[in-house]
């Protein structure tokens, strides 16, 4: 009995996120407002990080959270808010690409679907490890050890997208005044001060 | 009935498809042509944690921690492109984006 009920409000768990992964991926495609776009992302995000945790991966729904739903769509809701586009032209012209995006959208879908009915999942392998780790420390004792230099290239990578996205978007305006700190701070007394000797009695 | 590894893959099916039409539907404007991307890297992303979870096999997620850090450093260096571009042509449109040309 107990075990029907914890099946039943999993499967439920799984249509519900399911569901809301699915109606926010549309949304993002098909909202005429692109910040309404950038939240559906969200809400797809945070659904799909509720189907890793029904599948065990506590870590990677956690890394799916901060990471896509923090960093990523946050930046693309910046972008957004930031650029001046009139994006109801952008969007003119969409209809013609519908049949096309059809056509190519149920072509891949058709062949998901062949391939996925060619896999005949056995039994799966027994999820019970000899000594109970969680998710987090299962992850941690492979990629700290085994995965070791693929994690740094991965960390390295990080740096260079920092770097170029830095380097992109930075400019150097010269029609502006600026603070120069280090000729601020170079600067001496005798270069800046000069004592002039003036007689008593004289002057204006 | 508890979810099996057909529902998820369905469910990553779906949305890679959706990520796919995305692309064609608005294939004027690129940011949501980058969204899109994104929507097809996360339906990787299920695919590669439900098989992990099938076999009892952290290898998937470790592999989905790394098509993480591409997507997040895809998505800094795209956005960083369309604002530098913006700044010069005052466009984001596609279509004109066309100076390699020739």
């Amino acid at each position: 009995m107990m075990a029907s009920v914890a099946s039943l409000v999993q499967s439920f768990a799984f249509y519900l996120f399911a569901g809301m992964a699915v109606l926010g991926a549309v949304l993002v495609v098909a909202a005429r407002n692109p910040v309404h776009s950038v939240l559906s992302l969200v809400l797809t995000f945070f659904s799909t990080a509720g189907l890793f945790v029904l599948l065990g991966a506590e870590f990677m729904a956690a890394v799916l959270v901060m990471v896509y739903m923090g960093a990523v769509a946050m930046l693309f809701l910046f972008v957004v808010m930031l650029l001046d586009v009139d994006f109801d032209t952008l969007r003119q012209g969409a209809a013609d690409h519908l049949p096309m995006g059809l056509a190519v959208g149920f072509a891949i879908l058709v062949e998901l679907v062949v391939i996925m009915a060619g896999i005949h999942p056995g039994e799966g392998a027994a999820h019970a490890a000899a000594v109970p780790v969680s998710n987090t420390m299962a992850i941690g004792k492979v990629l700290y050890t085994q995965y070791l230099y693929p994690f740094e290239a991965a960390s390295l990578i990080l740096l260079v997208a920092m770097i170029g996205a830095i380097g992109l978007t930075q400019r150097v305006r010269r029609d502006i005044r600026r603070q120069k700190v280090c000729e601020q701070i170079a600067r001496r007394r005798d270069e800046a001060v000069e004592l002039k000797e003036v007689a008593p009695g004289q002057g204006a | 009935m508890t979810p099996t590894l057909h529902h998820y893959l369905t469910v990553s099916a779906i949305l890679f498809t959706i990520g796919v039409f995305g692309i064609f539907l608005n294939r004027k404007n690129v940011i949501t042509i980058l969204m899109s991307i994104e929507l097809m890297l996360l339906a990787v992303n299920v695919n590669l944690v439900a098989f992990s979870a099938h076999h009892g096999d952290v290898l998937g997620q470790i592999f989905t921690f790394f098509v993480l850090t591409v997507a997040a450093a895809e998505a800094a260096i795209g956005l960083a492109i369309v604002v530098t571009f913006f700044r010069n042509r005052a466009t984001i449109n596609v279509e004109e984006i066309d100076q390699l040309k020739g």
